[in-house]
């Protein structure tokens, strides 16, 4: 197969559209993950009967489970149930919350990382738990979180390449469609991945700026 | 690494110097100025029968322990007597395995053995009552100075901003930092930070301020600015004042009454003069000759 310019060209717009999907994706997914994983990290730090331990069991379970089969038993038996949403919807949701357990990991490093000696303060000072959590632990913990969320967020955007297999038309599915159309797959394939790679790379390199602009102060 | 001179040698034979910030009033402790402490009878600090044990060790031996209002109490003793355990449980950072602590008339700790420990609502009332000040400052990195000093007093006291942001200012100027106000904890030096640490404490209006060796986290030429402070402090107000120091000299000069702990027990208490010059137990002797001989 030899590459052919012209169609390579031709199908430029329809690979942008499905790598804007694919951002869309990625920052939705990262935005409930994000939101998601803090709420399990510190749910299991407050050690609440039952609440807690069913927490922590649901991170291990995500994290021991392919993200693959997570989205094939949301899309496909949860619909027997009842429950269907669009494929876009369900890979945005499926995708965030499995990564939401990967953070929870980040951030509960994150808030062990937090000196006892402030929680012994904000007692000394009479802060309230909510207080204590919200203005001196978390802005702390969250801080070293940082560069790890736009290292999940990058991995994420790879990643989300699985969420064809539940029909979500991002940019891999779009390339292999091309493909099953034309019956060429060297161009399409060949593009998306340059393409992954366009955004990727330069995400890396912020993504260390801000490792080094985050890192612990000391 | 650092010299190992004296620390606190710089400053400590220096006379008083006045609190910047003006007079010396009530601001402080809330409490009326004059001399004598007002004691409406019995001590604002009391342990009775407390006993703290980490497994076989039993840190606190069934200890009996008073303070009366405005007396500035210095604890002295060998590591790992149990001075720092006293302050913790005081400050409710630590919870005590038997016994009772009343502060101020309030009950802050009533346990028998066994007791599971819970946090009441008497315990997080009575507790505001004392501040603390630690070894290691425990400023919050991210906030500035002032900051720091107005996050209890507005969301704990109720204190509208303007308010707290005045009164933090004048704390600041009361420790000499006036101008370090916006300068967040990393920007700050050792003893610069022990004060804005200890201005912190003040806003709430402690009636008896915690000191766990304010000053041993510190480099010696930064000890003086801190105990300068604490000196203004103990002449200027009538708050009960609890601290536990390596600093013998300072002990002896600002303290009303020192007590000697050893293995989790007091075993001499009495005026500075008495424990310095002439102390009656063979083990405050042998403590202080082992530590004044460096
Ligand atoms: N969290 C803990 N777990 C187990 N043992 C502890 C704990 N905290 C303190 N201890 C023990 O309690 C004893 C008294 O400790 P404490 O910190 O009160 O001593 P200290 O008089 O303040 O000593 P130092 O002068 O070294 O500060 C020590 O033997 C210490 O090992
Ligand atoms: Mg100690």
């Amino acid at each position: 197969m030899i590459w052919d310019n012209a169609f390579a060209i031709s199908i430029i717009p329809m690979l942008l559209k499905g790598l804007w999907v694919t951002i869309q994706l990625t920052l939705l997914g990262t935005l409930i993950a994000a939101v998601l994983g803090l709420v399990a990290a510190v749910i299991r730090r407050l050690n609440i009967p039952v609440v807690s331990p069913l927490v922590s069991f649901m991170v291990i379970f995500i994290r021991g489970t392919p993200l693959l089969i997570q989205a094939y038993v949301a899309f496909f038996v949860l619909p027997i149930y009842g429950i269907s949403f669009n494929a876009f919807t369900t890979g945005v949701v499926i995708i965030g919350i499995n990564y939401s357990a990967y953070m929870a990991e980040v951030y509960r490093s994150g808030i062990q990382g937090v000196s006892v000696g402030q929680w012994e303060a904000a007692t000394a000072l009479s802060l309230p738990t909510v207080r204590t959590w919200c203005r001196v632990i978390l802005p702390q913990a969250v801080r070293t979180v940082i560069p790890m969320l736009g290292n999940y967020l990058i991995q994420m955007f790879k990643d989300s390449a699985v969420l064809s297999a539940i029909t979500v038309v991002e940019l891999m599915a779009t390339a292999q469609s091309i493909g099953t159309s034309t019956y060429r797959y060297l161009e399409p394939l060949t593009m998306a991945g340059a393409l992954f790679l366009l955004v990727s790379y330069p995400a890396s390199r912020l993504v260390n700026k801000l490792e080094r602009r985050y890192a612990p102060k000391q | 690494m650092h010299p190992s001179n004296d620390p606190g040698s710089a400053d400590a034979g220096r006379p008083d110097a006045p609190l910047p910030g003006g007079p010396r009033t009530d601001r402080i402790t809330g409490l009326p100025t004059g001399s004598a402490p007002i004691v409406a009878g019995g001590p604002i600090v009391a342990f009775d029968n407390v006993s703290k044990n980490w497994g076989d060790n039993q840190v606190l031996k069934a200890l009996n322990f008073n303070v009366n209002p405005g007396e500035k109490v210095s604890i002295i003793g060998p590591s790992g007597s149990g001075k720092t355990t006293i302050l913790r449980i005081l400050m409710t950072l630590e919870s005590p395995t038997e016994g009772q602590v009343h502060v101020d008339g309030d009950v802050l700790w009533n346990v028998k053995h066994g007791d599971k420990i819970r946090e009441t609502k008497v315990m997080r009332a009575t507790r505001r009552k004392i501040g603390m000040v630690f070894q290691g400052f425990n400023l919050f990195p991210h906030m500035t100075a002032l900051e720091n000093i107005i996050e209890a007093p507005v969301h704990v006291l109720g204190m509208n901003k303007a308010e707290a942001r005045d009164r933090a200012a004048e704390l600041l100027q009361l420790v000499g930092l006036g101008a370090h106000m916006n300068h967040t904890p990393p920007q700050l030096s050792g003893g610069q930070q022990q004060r804005v640490a200890i201005a912190r404490a003040l806003a709430m209006r402690p009636k008896v301020l915690l000191f766990d060796e304010p000053t041993s986290a510190l480099d010696p030429e930064l000890i003086g600015e801190v105990l300068n402070v604490i000196r203004n402090l103990a002449n200027s107000t009538d708050m009960t004042m609890l601290m536990v120091t390596h600093e013998m000299r300072f002990a002896e000069e600002i303290s009303d009454r020192v007590v000697m702990f050893d293995h989790g027990s007091a075993v001499e208490s009495g005026p500075p003069e008495q424990i310095f010059k002439n102390p009656q137990e063979e083990r405050t002797r042998a403590f202080l000759q082992a530590v004044l001989k460096h």
